[in-house]
């Protein structure tokens, strides 16, 4: 047990090394990293300077351990346009990120779940073709366009909701549902493949032949197990959802993480980028970690196998 | 129809427990173009106290026939005639609420596999207490209380704490026993085991086999036990019915049988015994393979493989004769007029 | 005996899909329409798609009061035709696509080949390097990469299959590694094959149904990377027809409700993802069932 977890501590810190070495290497492959690292528009003098403080003149390998050395002291660099750094700035907006994430998560469990459940329960019925038409749609339609729908459908013919910005929970319903949209077919459809494998499972058949009646097998037996993955999905997506929420972000103004990672593009505002795909980059590895180590506690398959 | 060798004056008076009428189930695939005849045309009676072993190869149908009596088949899976009368009552044309209130409380049966019966998410004490409370009505308490009871009789050590356990703190013997505890939870009349000691350990194996026993005794259950293992059947049973691909081809009280096999399979089964010290042999000795489910040819399923088949055996199904009192066989060879005209070689 | 529950469930399992799946013919010709668009956009448009006259701005369908025959899904904040943008953008939408599909499928497959059959430290550095780069989220990291080498066509291709190679490296591996035990793969090399002629001739043809199934599947989700891109200003650059591009200049006539620059290459979008996802289904179940968990 002890060495499974060291070993996947130990990949994802190579992991991470290797994340680091390729926002690097991609920043030098232009050739031109300084004219990247400058303030748009900046003066040849500045330039100059630029390359100074990033050692740009010496060799590759003491580029890299400069990069590594800022990187380690959480040191991404400082924007241009808002003139602070941007761990502070990435910071700031994380909690209005955090807090789209989880209501479009909430949408989509709420939404993906009993649909899941119910598609799994009629499966090759009515509502499971009507399930997989909805998951397929989710899937196939991008959430900037669902948010362009609902602002020309909610905002501009029916005037109920505001169009962008935050504040108010109204702000929050169409862009929560955008984001949901795409993650609630996901859902779906591993609650529902996650629900046939527990209700062809030794233990449902056992329940339906003590006489339980067909609901309280469902609700009692397959429910919670068949729920177990799909939380675990959920905790990754969570991540996932800060970090794809750029374009629905854009669409309707929302000041999180995204909309920073948009002003970053707009504005030339590179450390902003590269901060944005650092830490995101970063918190994915953290979480698959995390998810391993807990499946390591819960699964004693894994805990022999160590 | 068979009938068990039962002499007692009673069972002339009362209904048997259990009387199976030319029951067929089929498993029916998505098209409709494949039709699996998983049980077919099966016989059978069963009196309390009784313990009837069905015998056969993976895929004979044995199983498929524990799912009818429960009527708990899988969606492609369906009874399409025949009649199952409990305590002379059909279960057959029951509607499922009223099925619902059989399974688990007249009927209980234990799977075969400890390791997956259970539910990993709840503890002993509220999955053994289940039937009560669906059943019984019994209180959370109440129910809980009669669990450590349940326990104990199936002899599991300290059951005070071990109701308040989850599955992947017991051991594989221990949590079989728990199975069994389940399925005699609400003291059924009738208990149906599909191998309930395949992965269990010897030992654990002849004590779980001893304890089935002694519950069997002390509630007068009717047994329906399911095995592989004909040293199981002898050990364990007093009728004895073996199966086919889905046709029961032979019956009759276990020492008649075992003395005078009239079909070649059972013969076939008997020679190919093996001993309790190695039990885990399956039933492969018989050369070739089983019959394609959905496929199977005119004539005896078995023919193909049968040492003794001949012509009419590849051409025409033996119907059900009866070679001796109690015993039955589908097979050609025990005919009357074979017997007459001397066919058997 | 032989069917159970499970067996059951997934043959019963979905009358709509099993349906699509006898006829592709839906999205097949979806598919094919947009592909004759894009060959024949010079044919099909009836304007230039980067010019338009501005006294002919935000003209509405013809259908709508106001709107005329002339532009028949009327015209954006610039007076250029929206019909003939579509058609252009679908030209955009299917070289850009392909192309990108097709570079990082093969990135990705002759990687995941090298990187299963060889083994030893030259799986571990592929693997490590897939592992790291799937980490990354797909279109933060396109991001990333789009600030850096700057919005052009040549540049969304490079950027999408640097992005997307490792899908492909990932389950061609894993195909790979089993198909490595496999007989015909041994003889081979006790009848003394090189190294690289088993994985071009024995390997290469036995993994390369997976990689057009994913592939397929991954068509929709290029296009859509490709839309977003554009859509947030990276992508594309601005004056070219593509149909993120116009979702973005749309949006400005959005709260006006000029609806029509926002729905019809919404529209286009949709159902060239849709298509090419029912597609891959499809293909997917044809060619190679073991991947249906993909």
């Amino acid at each position: 047990m002890k060495q499974f977890i060291a070993r996947r501590i130990g990949y994802s810190l190579l992991s991470l090394l290797l994340l680091s070495l390729t926002i690097f290497l991609f920043i030098r492959l232009t050739g031109d990293p300084a004219s990247l690292l400058a303030e748009p528009g900046a003066s040849a003098a500045d330039i100059a300077a630029i390359q100074k403080k990033f050692g740009l003149d010496q060799p590759v390998w003491y580029q890299y351990i400069y990069f590594m050395g800022n990187l380690l002291r959480g040191d991404l660099g400082e924007s241009f346009y808002y003139q602070t750094p941007v761990l502070e700035l990435y910071l700031s907006r994380l909690p209005n990120s955090l807090l789209l994430a989880s209501v479009a998560m909430s949408f989509s469990l709420l939404l993906g779940i009993p649909t899941g459940i119910l598609a799994a329960v009629r499966v090759g019925r009515f509502w499971d073709t009507v399930g997989k038409f909805f998951a397929l749609l989710g899937l196939s339609l991008p959430s900037f366009l669902v948010g362009l729908l609902l602002i020309l459908f909610f905002s501009v013919y029916l005037e109920w909701l505001p169009s962008s910005g935050s504040g108010g929970f109204l702000n929050l319903l169409m862009p929560a549902f955008a984001l949901g949209w795409y993650f609630a077919a996901a859902h779906m459809r591993l609650t529902r493949s996650s629900m046939l494998e527990v209700m062809g499972s030794e233990y449902i058949k056992l329940a339906r032949l003590k006489g339980l009646p067909e609901f309280k097998v469902i609700a009692k037996h397959a429910f919670k197990n068949a729920l177990i993955p799909v939380m675990t999905l959920a905790g990754i997506n969570l991540i996932n959802m800060i970090n794809v929420a750029v374009v629905v972000e854009t669409v309707f103004a929302w000041p999180g993480i995204g909309r920073l990672l948009y002003e970053g593009i707009s504005f030339r505002d590179f450390p902003i980028v590269q901060g944005v795909v650092i830490i995101g980059g970063s918190m994915i590895v953290a979480v698959n970690l995390l998810v391993d180590i807990v499946y390591a506690f819960v699964d004693p398959r894994i805990r022999l196998e160590a | 129809m068979l009938n068990s060798t039962r002499n007692s004056a009673s069972s002339d008076v009362m209904p048997p427990l259990l009387e199976l009428r030319n029951l067929s189930t089929h498993y029916v695939s998505a098209s409709g173009s494949r039709v699996v005849r998983a049980v077919d045309d099966v016989s059978l009676t069963l009196h309390a106290g009784d313990t009837v072993g069905i015998v056969g190869e993976s895929g004979s149908g044995k199983s498929s026939l524990a799912l009818t009596l429960l009527r708990v088949l899988p969606p492609a899976g369906r009874i399409v005639s025949g009649q199952m009368l409990l305590d002379g009552d059909d279960l057959v044309p029951k509607p499922e609420n009223e099925m619902r209130r059989i399974r688990g409380k007249k009927i209980g049966m234990i799977l075969q596999d400890p390791m997956a019966s259970l539910n990993p998410l709840f503890t002993i004490g509220d999955q053994v207490g289940e039937p009560l409370r669906e059943h019984e009505g019994a209180s959370r308490s109440s129910a809980w209380k009669r669990a450590i009871g349940l326990l104990k009789s199936v002899r599991i050590p300290s059951p005070e704490t071990r109701v308040t356990q989850y599955p992947h703190e017991m051991s594989g013997g221990m949590r079989q026993r728990i199975v069994g505890a389940i399925g005699i939870s609400c003291e059924p009349r009738l208990l149906i085991a599909d191998e309930p000691t395949t992965s269990l350990d010897l030992t654990i194996q002849l004590q779980y086999l001893n304890l089935l026993r002694d519950l069997q005794k002390e509630h007068n259950l009717g047994l329906i036990f399911i095995t592989h293992n004909l040293g199981i059947v002898a050990k364990m049973c007093n009728f004895l019915a073996v199966m086919y691909a889905g046709k029961m081809v032979e019956s009759g009280p276990v020492s008649q049988v075992f003395n005078n096999p009239a079909h070649p399979y059972t013969e076939a089964l008997l020679s190919s015994i093996p001993r309790m010290t190695e039990n885990r042999r399956r039933l492969t000795a018989i050369e070739g393979q089983p019959p394609d489910m959905s496929n199977l040819p005119p004539g005896c399923a078995f023919a193909a493989r049968c040492p003794r088949a001949f012509d009419r055996c590849r051409t025409e199904e033996p119907p059900v004769f009866t070679p001796a009192p109690g015993q039955t066989a589908r097979c050609w060879l025990v005919a009357p007029e074979s017997r007459a005209t001397g066919a058997v070689s | 005996m032989s069917v159970t529950a499970r067996d059951t469930a997934v043959a019963n399992a979905g009358s709509v899909r099993e349906w699509l799946r006898d006829v592709p013919a839906i999205p097949f010709l979806i598919l094919g329409c947009i592909a004759f668009a894009a060959i024949f956009a010079d044919f099909l448009a009836p304007y230039d798609p980067q010019f338009g006259s501005l006294t002919d701005r935000f003209k509405p369908p013809f259908w709508q009061h106001g709107g005329s025959l002339a532009h028949i899904f009327g015209t954006d904040h610039l007076g250029r035709d929206v019909y003939s943008r579509l058609i252009f953008g679908a030209r955009v939408s299917m070289v850009v696509g392909f192309t990108a599909v097709i570079v990082s499928g093969v990135i990705g497959t002759v990687l995941g080949i090298v990187s299963g059959y060889l083994g030893g430290w030259v799986d571990q550095v592929i693997m490590r390097l897939t592992d790291t780069w799937l980490a990354l989220p797909a279109l933060t990291f396109a991001i990333f990469l789009a600030a850096i080498v700057g919005p052009s066509e040549m540049n969304i291709v490079i950027i999408l299959a640097a992005v997307y190679w490792t899908r492909y490296a990932r389950i061609v591996r894993g195909e790979v590694l089993s198909l490595k035990e496999r007989e015909f793969v041994r003889l081979a090399v006790v009848a003394g094959c090189s190294k690289i002629s088993i994985m071009r001739r024995h390997i290469l043809p036995n993994v390369v149904n997976s990689s057009i199934v994913l592939a397929t599947l991954m068509l929709g989700v290029v296009i859509v990377t490709e839309a977003s891109l554009s859509f947030l200003g990276v992508g594309v650059p601005p004056p070219k027809p593509a149909w993120g591009v116009m979702l973005s200049d749309g949006k400005q006539g959005l709260m006006v409700g000029y609806w029509w620059l926002t729905v019809m290459p919404g529209v286009c979008i949709m159902l060239m993802v849709l298509s090419a996802n029912l597609l891959g289904d499809w293909l997917r179940v044809k060619l190679d069932p073991q991947l249906r968990q993909l």
